[in-house]
């Protein structure tokens, strides 16, 4: 099948995508099928296809993150589609620097999403501050604010990173050791 | 480059000296300065305003153009460091109030008649101009969550 094939320059998708690779045993017959599995793997499993993001882009790091989002590498597939709000988001991007007059608007809308959420720290800036570290006005690094679950690196990240980082949040929520979700 | 006559004219009429780009002006005659160089002289758009603390002092210099004769003009005003105030220009170019106020911001120079002196960049309840010589990069650390 077609998506068995390696893509040149894009990360594959991470393992356990096929319910036949969660589930302790698969029946299928025709028009459907019975899959026996614990209830905590179903969960993880449902949690990481569907990660809805609530994009924050502060700074030129969003610029990769559009891209990322746009066609050419597409997210959709991987259940990964932007929200507008965070009551409807799972997972917050932070893209680019963090200052100290946005760090309790930060705050804010990451209490406004329901549990269970995930954070993903996106850039240098949103890291450690990178070379704005010991400016006036800026947050050195975003888990200051928010705890963070996954940091992509890069000034700024290549979308292929952005893509990598989603595939490790994936990866941490089906390992399900996760006290907070 | 001005042209020398408008050069001139100034310290004629207000004081000022020649300075790099422009004219430096003392800070009694600013206002009605500004006023004939909107009014007489052309220099009708308001570009930008800056300021630089040197040798104890701060220099405010705002940039105003005259679109027909394609010239920029830096007028310079030199205050004291110390509970630095000079005139507003909010009434007279309006461009100019926010730059105002972000001078204000960073430096801590009042400006006599703004019609909203608050801080623009920083957070309201930020202490320190950060952009002064004297303020250590340590401060802000008491912001940080």
């Amino acid at each position: 099948m077609a998506e068995d094939l390696p893509v040149v320059g894009q990360p594959r998708p991470p393992a356990g995508t096929a319910l036949e690779e969660i589930a302790e045993e698969v029946v299928r017959f025709p028009g459907g099928g019975v899959a026996l599995l614990r209830a905590d793997a179903l969960f993880h499993w449902a949690q990481k296809s569907s990660l809805w993001p609530l994009t924050f882009g502060l700074a030129c790091c969003a610029i990769e993150m559009m891209a990322t989002f746009a066609g050419r590498f597409d997210l959709d597939r991987f259940g990964v589609i932007l929200r507008p709000t965070p009551r409807q988001a799972d997972v917050m991007i932070i893209a680019g620097t963090v200052t100290i007059k946005m760090a309790p608007r930060i705050r804010t809308l990451y209490d406004q999403m329901a549990h269970p959420k995930w954070v993903i720290s996106m850039g240098s800036c949103a890291n450690s501050g990178d070379h704005y570290r010991n400016v006036y006005s800026v947050v050195p690094g975003v888990d200051h604010v928010i705890p963070v679950d996954v940091y992509v690196a890069g000034c700024p990240p290549t979308p292929e990173a952005l893509m990598e980082g989603i595939f490790a949040l994936q990866r941490q929520i089906m390992e399900g050791d996760r006290a907070r979700a | 480059m001005p042209a020398p006559e408008i050069v001139e004219a100034l310290r004629v009429r207000f004081g000022a000296e020649p300075a790099p780009l422009g004219v430096s002006l003392p800070a009694a005659s600013l206002l009605a300065a500004m006023r004939a160089l909107r009014d007489t002289y052309g220099y009708r758009s308001y570009v930008t305003a800056t300021a630089l603390e040197r040798d104890g002092r701060f220099e405010v210099a705002h940039a105003v153009r005259d679109v027909e004769m394609n010239d920029t003009l830096f007028v310079r005003v030199r205050v004291q460091r110390d509970g630095a105030e000079i005139d507003s220009l909010a009434f007279v170019y309006a461009g100019a109030e926010w730059h105002e106020r972000e001078i204000l911001d960073l430096f801590g120079i009042a400006f006599r008649g703004h019609p909203d002196p608050r801080r623009i960049l920083l957070p309201d309840e930020y202490v320190g101009h950060p952009l002064r010589k004297d303020f250590a990069i340590e401060t802000p650390w008491g912001y940080r969550p």
